[in-house]
């Protein structure tokens, strides 16, 4: 897509607002609609509107395979790590009163918080690496095909 | 609305208009479910439905052909098969109480310790993060394996990993070593 002026100036415009509202949604799920699911999805389409406008190549620089699968896999042991935490100090799994036992409510903002991140990350990287996936099978279409 | 959208769906032989139109459906059905306020949800299907799947529906469509094949097979025995299903899905909604009623097993079961308590022991505005991450968390956790799951299967399935692993070796042969998956 080299010659579409008008999506690659929209799109640089577009990807860090993308991504700021993800981290909104991500952030601010204690307070409104949203949490993990929501703001990974957001934000994995923020590197797919910059793969599909530049090129592949590109945003695979910016956001390398490798680091991706690893990522996938982080999400997941950042969730049960925090209950492997929560078991290791004498509480039930999960039990985020485990992370602030003073201030009960307070554990369970911040354990809601370290889960949902682990949430985010997760649906982030799967929806990038599926994304990587299909797209890195074909040639990139050329603009008559469109 | 959705239904209009659904038939056209189902009779469009053009299969980039049937991914636009599916978008359409998620969408209209967001609306619906923020019609009766079920705000995470509509927002979920929203950013899943009629962004991700358009989106990945397209990659898939560029990888097959642009139409849809015309079969010549009868369209009797499908025709049955969709009456029938839904004849016995509202059959199933006849036992189903008056929507909005509050004496019914969701409305009575757990929801009113959950609503009471949460304002005491999370101290979260947002019921739905509170439930779904805390009450919850195990299923939360189970899902998020299933999305690990399934994209694990996804990777395996179209990317064929170990050459890709072969290559990335030749590469990069420090960073393989902390592999995690």
């Amino acid at each position: 897509m080299r010659h579409h002026l008008i999506l690659r100036v929209i799109t640089k415009l577009l990807v860090g607002t993308i991504f700021l509202f993800a981290l909104y949604v991500q952030f601010h799920g204690d307070y409104s609609p949203g949490g993990g699911f929501q703001a990974g999805v957001i934000m994995a389409v923020g590197f797919i509107i910059y793969g599909i406008v530049f090129s592949l190549d590109k945003v695979k620089l910016v956001f390398p395979p490798w680091l991706v699968h690893k990522l996938i896999a982080f999400g997941v042991l950042l969730y049960a790590g925090t209950g492997v935490y929560s078991m290791m100090l004498g509480y039930g799994y999960l039990d985020y009163t485990a992370i602030d036992p003073l201030h009960p409510s307070h554990g369970q903002h911040l354990g809601i918080l370290i889960v949902e991140v682990g949430v985010g990350i997760t649906v982030t990287s799967v929806m990038v690496a599926v994304y990587y996936a299909f797209s890195s099978r074909t040639p990139i279409l050329s603009d008559e095909e469109w | 609305m959705l239904v209009v959208t659904a038939f056209s769906v189902a009779t469009t032989r053009s299969l980039f208009a049937i991914v636009a139109l599916s978008g359409v459906f998620s969408l209209l059905s967001a609306l619906l479910f923020i019609a009766w306020d079920a705000v995470d949800v509509a927002f979920t299907e929203a950013a899943v439905g009629a962004g991700i799947s358009t989106v990945l529906m397209l990659g898939t469509l560029a990888l097959t052909s642009r139409a849809a094949k015309t079969s010549h097979k009868s369209k009797l025995v499908p025709l049955v098969a969709v009456i029938m299903t839904g004849a016995a899905m509202f059959y199933g909604t006849l036992d189903m109480p008056n929507f909005g009623s509050i004496d019914t097993p969701v409305q009575t079961h757990v929801r009113p310790d959950y609503l009471s308590q949460i304002p005491e022991d999370i101290h979260i505005p947002n019921a739905v993060t509170a439930i779904l991450a805390s009450y919850r968390g195990y299923d939360t956790l189970g899902e998020t394996a299933v999305v690990l799951t399934a994209g694990i299967g996804v990777l395996m399935l179209i990317s064929g990993l170990s050459r890709r692993r072969r290559d990335e070796d030749k590469e990069e042969n420090t960073d393989d070593t902390e592999g995690t998956t």
